[in-house]
């Protein structure tokens, strides 16, 4: 792995803001005190007239959002995922959902792999909290590349929406010409199989792309799709690999209940009953560590899916 | 300004409030307490000081209105109905199921509401975010909210008063619904919110203190919001829960409840309103 090119989400999300920034004069920009962490700084030098830091008042954050996008803009605001999806969520549901507003919530540090801050800022429910929410995109970019694609196709269409990325480098997955191809609420098949289908989200999409490859030497053969978007939810992709392949595993760096798993179930139960098993948080609480480490902890590798696949082809 | 009509104002202000009760009334449930204590600051605000056009909701560069306190929402429906949004009939079906007169403000349903309201302390923080864009714009729209003060308890509140402050909103006022009362008996008993005047200031903000059932006060305070420069301005408006309505006056027990057929009576005779 060591000679792929590893780049975070959030560096992504930095720099497609300064490059929308030139092409879009309405977008405005907005953060709660994280703007280097979040990378929002890089449009705030650029463009300091259009960036509203909000300090540390995630809430407010939201609702001025919706205050600022009511009088005409598209405004992406940001924090970490955990203050976004959890501190403001009734902010987020009642302001920013209930009008439509057209803000884009573009939460970083989401899942475990923000690490040695530990348990506090570690989120594992925020993708069930935000696709509860009528009326609210939901997405989930597997690498920068194609972060910047659904970055760009967010703002592009009028509305609210909820994007998370994350704080550690991940693997680049997509090339740009397959990155071009990518739209919002379909799935996209990075590999076709016919024993098994592994549908992951953000960062895990990478390990189910090594745990295709691990089952491919044992004879299994894994369909991979990169479900970058939870909502709305691509039921024929899902409904096409419950009846070709018979089984699925769900890979997600959120907690199994409510997130990716949660949403492919609710699709295979009611329209194309198969297996299914997920992997993801369970439903207990993280703890300070290395990415990596914590990963392999808390079971959300690519062995971790390839062991999966196994079981449910037993 | 001399050229003020003030009895045309409360003639005004008094139709609004038989108005809210036929609508409370006709619902049998709804806030008729704090609606009646803000009627005469919502006729201030629509029938005096701000630039709108009925016919006209999203006309650029209008001024914006944010009902933070949206339980208030009959009255703010009532004084769009009057200054010519709709016919005050329509806002008779307030509460019912299909109906555009929903129990808490949605701006995609009636004309002339600028934001749904309803979770408190978030109205607030939205007006603060219009102003925001205002200053971004160069838009000459000003921007007014209307909060509670039992509403004071929510922490976004000041949130976003400590933004408004920061970042020299002065295209922005607040006025405070002063009425004493939250649902669970006094503010004052509950959580103290006072003094609300000192707050502010120390937050950065130009306060004014005024009578909000004397609509040369409010006018004048609304006059002089105008002319300060790189603050918001809070106007403290001290009103009585249930104005206008003798049974109803400075009583908890008349924040969400309805008035009952001899209630309703005994209202519209106060109020002069035909039943």
């Amino acid at each position: 792995m060591a000679d792929i090119k590893k780049i975070a989400t959030r560096e992504a999300y930095g720099e497609f803001l300064v490059e929308e920034g030139a092409r879009r004069p309405e977008l405005v920009v907005m953060d709660a005190d994280l703007s280097g962490s979040t990378k929002t700084k890089n449009f705030a030098k650029a463009y300091p007239e259009r960036f509203v830091n909000c300090g540390i008042s995630e809430q407010d954050l939201y609702a001025e959002a919706t205050g600022i996008a009511l009088s005409g803009h598209v405004v992406c605001a940001s924090t970490f995922a955990m203050f976004a999806a959890g501190r403001a969520y009734e902010i987020i549901r009642n302001s920013i959902g209930y009008t439509g507003a057209n803000v884009k919530i573009c939460a970083t540090h989401a899942g475990i792999t923000v690490g040695e801050d530990g348990a506090s800022h570690q989120t594992f429910e925020d993708l069930a909290l935000m696709r509860e929410i009528p009326g609210m995109t939901v997405l989930c970019p597997a690498d920068a590349v194609s972060a910047k694609k659904l970055l760009a196709e967010a703002v592009d269409f009028e509305g609210p929406a909820y994007i998370r990325l994350g704080r550690s480098g991940v693997p680049v997955l997509y090339s740009e010409e397959q990155a071009e191809a990518i739209q919002i609420g379909k799935g996209t098949e990075l590999k076709d199989g016919k024993d098994v289908t592994i549908i992951a989200t953000g960062i895990l999409v990478a390990d189910a792309m090594e745990a295709a490859k691990t089952l491919e030497a044992e004879g299994i053969s894994a369909r991979v799709i990169d479900m970058h978007t939870i909502k709305p939810i691509d039921e024929d992709i899902i409904i096409k690999a419950a009846k070709e392949t018979g089984a699925i595993v769900t890979a997600e760096e959120h907690s199994v209940i409510g997130g990716l798993g949660s949403a492919v179930a609710e699709v295979v139960v009611q329209k194309a009953p198969c297996k299914v098993k997920m992997v993801g948080q369970k439903d207990t609480f993280g703890e300070s560590g290395k990415p990596a480490e914590l990963l392999e902890k808390y079971g959300m590798t690519a062995k971790d899916i390839a062991e999966a696949a196994k079981e449910i082809l037993k | 300004m001399s050229n003020r009509n003030y009895d045309e104002l409360k003639e005004t202000a008094r139709r609004i409030r038989v108005d809210v009760i036929k609508a409370i009334h006709e619902a049998g449930s709804g806030h008729p307490g704090g609606s009646l204590s803000a009627t005469d600051i919502l006729t201030a605000l629509y029938f005096d000081e701000m630039n709108i056009d009925p016919k006209n909701p999203k006309m650029e560069g209008r001024d914006k209105f944010v009902l933070s306190k949206g339980h208030a929402v009959p009255a703010l429906y009532a004084t769009l109905a009057e200054r010519g949004f709709y016919d005050p009939e329509e806002m008779m079906s307030l509460r019912k199921i299909g109906s555009h007169f929903q129990g808490h403000p949605n701006m995609h349903k009636v004309p002339g509401i600028e934001m749904s309201t309803g979770s408190l302390g978030q109205g607030f923080s939205v007006a603060v975010g219009m102003a925001t864009a205002g200053k971004i714009d160069g838009n000459p729209g000003r921007v007014y909210a209307l909060c509670g003060d039992g509403e004071l308890q929510e922490g976004i509140i000041w949130e976003a008063a400590l933004s408004a402050a920061h970042r020299k909103l002065d295209n922005l006022t607040m006025i405070v619904d002063w009425n004493g009362l939250q649902i669970d008996g006094k503010v004052d008993d509950v959580k103290r919110v006072t003094p609300i005047s000192s707050k502010l200031q120390s937050f950065g903000w130009h306060v004014i203190d005024v009578d909000g059932h004397s609509f040369p006060e409010l006018l004048a305070a609304l006059d002089e919001a105008k002319t300060v420069q790189g603050q918001p301005t809070a106007i403290i408006a001290k009103t009585h829960k249930g104005h206008g309505v003798s049974f109803m006056e400075d009583q908890a027990g008349w924040h969400g409840k309805a008035p009952n057929d001899e209630q309703f009576e005994q209202a519209m005779k106060e109020l002069g309103g035909v039943q």
